[in-house]
């Protein structure tokens, strides 16, 4: 008895042993595995970015070999930069698959060099170190070189159109019917003795909707200076008072009655867009005017003007290039300029060659338009209803040539 | 005193809507008090955005980073545009301004042309039987949206033609892009109408809620 209870003793020590053992071994392999050892990225080259300012460089590598979605061992690419031979610091990192990245924010007078890492959830392989490399300038972008040769074509239509027109050959230009109003409308006012609201929208000079408005302005004031017809135009930015200054100001003088201008037919009232709006309304109320223009720049505001004068009775012609308060003032005012219509106006209006040539040769570059659309739309499904590869390509060209990468 | 923000902004609110029955006195104060406090605050505004963390802290800066230089020609340029208050040399303030013009006609006319002109015309430019790549059978709506997109388009621009005048079948496509048009103000509008729809409700919401408490 007493042997079997040491044997019974012995076999559980010996079972107990060979139980730590087999944990101890198991340990060990499942460390090892908890290591996903991956292949480091090869082949790393820098090179400069091409078309830019001197502050980018483009990275590309060969992915690890290990990197294969279907796997997952290859998490992430980390990239390291060294500047001007410095340490290697991490400074972005990429998912999986991904093989290139455009370094930024880098200086014409700095030298870089780079190193990539695979990154598995607990291991890191480090490529080799790419070459030392410096940003370069580049003065054309000849990614733009399409653009440029369109603005070319057209400038060069232009630039004809303006001798043509110089050299004394007319240059026709179909009705604007807002526009045809422009002569009716200043004369309701003088008949009526009531003044005449300009407002340029709520842009600044920096807009070309408010450039358009002020030219026309310009023409505006021009009769309001031969018929003696009282002008008011309220503005919401200061450069606009300005620009609008000046232009009625040398409107009179065209018009042999400098003595008649006076800086108050300008004022500012505010930035702010419905404190303007709350100003602009009272003024509608108060002082009734005959005709209203509102050509410019308009936001939220713009129902809330046309309601105001039409509700005071006024002849009011708009215009707009944006197309989301376009409705309105197609809905609340007499005459309406529709996008383009509000640049062709200062054209029609002023009648000088300069921007009568500039009117036709922006009208070539709408044939040219209409003429590459068809053309495309007619290739493109002739290759694709019938599988002709060549018609395709047509369409192909084309759209490379008028998609443009900055 | 968030008790009297309340109050003033409800008093304000109901002296605005009052215009919707006609002008007076209430809204004269409204509307002095709105353009006041407005122009008050943006020429602080202005004051401290541009000439402060623009311009004074751009030339001398405390950071230990360069000046840039730069911005004393934009400076130049505002100090330009002051000399209008005098009658002599006044004629000098058409100088920043003819710049402000000039570059910002430059900048944006390429910006424009390609996004409202190049990339609209590369876009156009699409299959108009539109077929499955499985069945080959033609896909009815897209083929319709494709053929509407295309025919939109070509008859918008013929519309902006200013060259021609519209009459027979130039005229005819021209009326077809003004209907276009026209349809498309109208889902803008419907669409913008909902939005300030809401707005009143915002702003019946505060009075009913935070002002009078009627609402839970």
């Amino acid at each position: 008895m007493k042997f079997i209870s040491i044997y019974f003793v012995l076999l559980v020590s010996l079972s107990v042993s060979a139980q730590t053992n087999d944990n101890d071994s198991t340990s060990l392999l499942v460390n090892d595995s908890l290591t996903i050892k991956i292949a480091p990225p090869t082949s790393v080259i820098v090179e400069d970015y091409k078309y830019d300012d001197a502050d980018n460089l483009q990275l590309h590598w060969v992915p690890s070999i290990d990197d294969m979605p279907q796997d997952g061992k290859v998490v992430r690419y980390r990239i390291y930069q060294s500047t001007n031979n410095g340490s290697f610091v991490l400074v972005d990192s990429v998912n999986f698959s991904v093989n290139m990245k455009k370094i930024e924010g880098l200086a014409i007078d700095s030298t870089y060099q780079f190193m990539v890492s695979a990154v598995s959830k607990n291991y890191e392989a480090k490529s080799n170190k790419t070459i030392t490399i410096q940003t370069e300038r580049e003065w054309i972008n000849f990614n733009l070189a399409s653009l440029f040769l369109i603005a070319l074509l057209i400038t060069s239509a232009v630039i004809y159109f303006i001798e043509t027109a110089r050299r004394g050959k007319e240059l026709f230009v179909r009705k604007i019917a807002g526009l045809e109003a422009v002569d009716e409308a200043i004369g309701r006012a003088t008949e009526m003795g009531r003044p005449i609201l300009f407002i340029p929208g709520i842009h600044d000079m920096d807009d070309v909707q408010t450039l358009a408005a002020i030219t026309i302005l310009g023409k505006v004031a021009r009769q309001v200076a031969d018929y003696d017809t009282k002008i008011r135009m309220p503005v919401a930015r200061s450069l606009v008072m300005t620009a609008a200054r000046e232009t009625i100001k040398t409107a009179y003088q065209t018009a042999g009655r400098p003595d008649a201008y006076n800086d108050d037919m300008v004022n500012y009232i505010t930035d702010e867009q419905f404190g303007y709006v709350a100003a602009v309304d009272g003024i509608m109320v108060r002082e009734k005017p005959a005709t209203i223009f509102l050509l410019g720049a308009f936001f939220a505001e713009s129902l809330i003007l046309a309601e105001t004068g039409n509700s005071v009775g006024a002849i009011q012609i708009a215009g707009t290039a944006r197309p989301a308060q376009l409705p309105f003032f197609i809905a609340a005012c007499d005459f309406t300029l529709i996008g383009e219509e509000l640049f062709a106006a200062s054209a029609y209006l002023s009648g000088e060659p300069k921007m009568l040539g500039s009117l036709k040769g922006q009208d070539v570059g709408k044939a040219i338009a209409m003429g590459v659309i068809i053309v495309g739309v007619i290739s493109i499904t002739l290759g694709e209803a019938y599988g002709i590869e060549f018609f395709s390509n047509i369409t192909s060209s084309i759209q490379s040539f008028f998609t443009v990468n900055k | 005193m968030e008790l009297f923000g309340i109050w003033v902004a409800a008093l304000l609110t109901l002296g605005i809507f009052s215009f919707l029955y006609k002008d007076n006195p209430v809204y004269k104060i409204c509307e002095s008090i709105f353009i006041g406090v407005s122009a008050g605050y943006w020429a602080i505004a202005n004051f401290f955005d541009a000439l402060h963390k623009k311009f004074w802290v751009g030339v001398f800066p405390t950071d230990g980073s360069d000046p840039n230089y730069m911005l004393w020609f934009g400076a130049l340029l505002g100090v330009l545009m002051l000399l209008r208050l005098s009658s002599k040399i006044g004629w000098i303030a058409r100088w920043p301004l003819a710049f402000i013009v000039g570059a910002t006609a430059g900048l944006y006319m390429m910006l424009y042309f390609v996004s409202n002109a190049m990339n609209q015309v590369a876009s156009t430019m699409r299959d108009v039987i539109v077929t499955s790549p499985e069945t080959h059978l033609i896909m009815w709506g897209e083929t319709i949206g494709s053929i509407l997109i295309v025919i939109g388009v070509v008859s918008g621009l013929v519309y902006f033609f200013f060259s021609k005048e519209h009459k027979g079948v130039f005229g005819y496509t021209a009326r077809v892009g003004i209907w276009f048009l026209m349809i498309t103000f109208g889902a803008h509008f419907g669409y913008t109408v909902m939005s300030r729809m809401s707005l009143l409700i915002g702003r019946i919401d505060f009075l009913f809620r935070d002002w009078l408490h009627l609402l839970n």
